[in-house]
């Protein structure tokens, strides 16, 4: 609670902050708030403008925009999530063992992550969900196998210049076992960056989701994806601009809100140094 | 020089091999026998032999992968799967439309972010260094799917001055450089400023002053020299990032790079290509990191004794 009062000092981040809480409940209570099914098909009124019955207009099938748009924010919140959760679970075994046991095994972390470094941004992500075809699984493996190497990296780092310091000295004097000395001693102390750069990766995961599912590489039509409707829309830019701008809005204010709070959460926890 | 060179040099080798390694494998990371997905299910067992064979698929996975691998210096990367034409001429032809495109965002994020950076530093608190933070935090949280569309309705279907899509050195040029731009400018800017006002604070710019030189020159010739090594850093690594955008740009503005192939070839399940062009592109972006850690060796001698 100190915390979040804290981070919302940052102007930006109060910001934010009121925006995550609308994008989390609309995630949560999708199926409530969501004025009509969001695959149910209207033919007829195909690529028709905002109205009072469907505010934000209807896609080429006749679909309610808005409602697609609710749902569209529960699948970026699950790969979000999903992403980061799985990216983390193996950053901090990976980073934790390599940065604790030295030798070779980081010398084979740290290879493993510059090869993986070399494929620029969502390049393998697409190269790896091209051949595995669209789903939501895929979309989270694909994101996963790059995403954890920013953790890693960070928790690393953090290691090796905690478990130099004296009261890790200490604990491993009166006998705590090494894994003791990991989970109690070096990791509490590596929380405050994961933290940070956690916030950024679920706003750099929707993008990939976004982009990928844009390039009709995500998850499996009719689901509602934010990305997938721009890519569907931006054929019908000339007649029915909505199609863009709703989901554009959508994504942009939902970047803007986790970077903001992310950026508040590294000033009120002071996390300094290089984090990528 | 030498020997940093050769350190860097031989520590790119691994990184190579992982690269060519993770591409050949990601063939077999399709769900089910690949020759199947490509020809589908209408095939007749003899043209699944025939496509089996020349993938070298009826071998065992080592020798598959040694033939991968020797293959890569003689520039065979195979044989596109709809084109029958070899995979790396494929390549080669788009490779001019995707340099052009990237060099140019290149230089207009460098042109735009250079001053920008510099007068938010200079004047850092004011109104400037808020407006220009701001439009970086928005440059930088809009993804290119995003903004190339925007951008599009906004000059081509509202004022109706830039084409769609379309190739070439002049106006379809614009739109496609714009939006693959955005982010590096952004990126650039930050770090434009965040390094020089680092600079700022040390002691030489304040003896620089002291000595009777404007303040100006001070940061001109002095700060922003010694801010420019982050900077080339920043904007060597961002390359990579260019190039994996310019899979999205290309797609928006049907531009003819290698990123438009890259998609046209999953869309034709054409995996040989499909391998060729994320080979290329992560090889592409390797190079720039090796020659950019150079270039950076070559401007501060500290690096080299590092």
């Amino acid at each position: 609670m100190a915390l979040l009062r804290r981070t919302a000092r940052h102007r930006g981040a109060a910001v934010g902050m009121v925006l995550l809480v609308l994008f989390l409940l609309a995630a949560a209570f999708a199926p409530g708030i969501a004025p009509r099914d969001p695959l149910a098909l209207k033919l007829d009124d195909g690529l028709s403008g905002p109205s009072a019955s469907h505010w934000l207009g209807q896609d080429k099938f006749g679909r309610d925009v808005l409602s697609r748009l609710i749902h569209g924010a529960r699948l970026s919140l699950a790969v979000g999530l999903g992403t980061v959760g799985i990216s983390l679970l193996i950053g901090l075994a990976a980073g934790s063992l390599a940065g604790f046991l030295g030798g070779a095994a980081d010398r084979i972390f740290t290879g493993a992550c510059d090869v993986l470094l070399a494929f620029p941004g969502i390049l393998l992500a697409i190269g790896i969900a091209a051949v595995r075809g669209p789903s939501f699984g895929n979309v989270l493996f694909a994101l996963s196998v790059l995403g954890w190497v920013g953790y890693a990296r960070v928790i690393r780092a953090q290691v090796l210049s905690v478990k130099t310091r004296e009261f890790v000295e200490s604990a491993r004097a009166v006998g705590s076992s090494p894994a003791r000395l990991l989970l109690r001693h070096i990791l509490p102390n590596a929380i405050s960056p994961i933290l940070v750069e956690a916030t950024f990766g679920i706003a750099r995961a929707i993008v990939a989701e976004a982009g990928l599912s844009f390039l009709g590489l995500g998850v499996a039509p009719p689901a509602p994806s934010w990305g997938s409707m721009i890519g569907e829309g931006r054929h019908f830019l000339f007649i029915a601009p909505h199609l863009v701008t709703a989901p554009g809005a959508a994504i942009l204010l939902t970047v803007m809100a986790f970077n903001f709070v992310g950026d508040g959460l590294r000033d009120a926890l002071d996390v300094r140094g290089n984090m990528q | 020089m030498r020997r940093y060179l050769f350190g860097r040099l031989l520590r790119t080798v691994p990184v190579v091999f992982g690269v060519v390694t993770v591409v050949f494998l990601l063939i077999h990371l399709l769900p089910g026998d690949p020759v199947e997905i490509m020809l589908g299910e209408s095939a007749v067992p003899a043209q699944k032999e025939e496509l089996r064979r020349e993938l070298h698929l009826d071998r065992p996975i080592f020798s598959q992968y040694a033939s991968f691998l020797a293959g890569i210096p003689r520039g065979d990367l195979g044989v596109s799967f709809r084109s029958r034409e070899p995979v790396l001429g494929e390549i080669a032809r788009r490779i001019p439309a995707t340099v052009l495109l990237a060099a140019t965002s290149i230089t207009v994020a460098v042109i735009v972010a250079l001053p920008l950076g510099v007068l938010a530093a200079m004047r850092r608190g004011k109104a400037a260094d808020y407006l220009s933070g701001f439009a970086a935090m928005l440059s930088l949280s809009i993804p290119n799917f995003l903004l190339g569309p925007l951008l599009v309705l906004l000059f081509s279907v509202q004022l109706g001055l830039l084409p769609v899509s379309g190739y070439g050195a002049g106006r379809p040029l614009v739109l496609p450089a714009v939006t693959l731009g955005t982010g590096m400018a952004a990126l650039l800017t930050r770090m434009v400023r965040a390094t020089l006002l680092e600079e700022l604070r040390k002691e030489y710019v304040t003896a620089a002053t002291a000595r009777g030189l404007p303040y100006r020159s001070a940061v001109a010739r002095h700060a922003l020299r010694n801010a420019l090594v982050p900077v080339v850093t920043a904007l060597g690594l961002s390359f990579g990032a260019v190039l994996a955008g310019s899979v999205i740009t290309e797609t928006i503005f049907s531009w003819p790079g290698i990123g438009r192939l890259l998609i046209q070839a999953i869309d034709a399940r054409d995996y040989p290509l499909v391998q060729g062009c994320v080979l290329v592109i992560a090889l592409s972006t390797v190079a720039v990191n090796l020659a950019t850690d150079i270039l950076c060796a070559r401007l501060d001698p500290r690096i080299r004794y590092e």
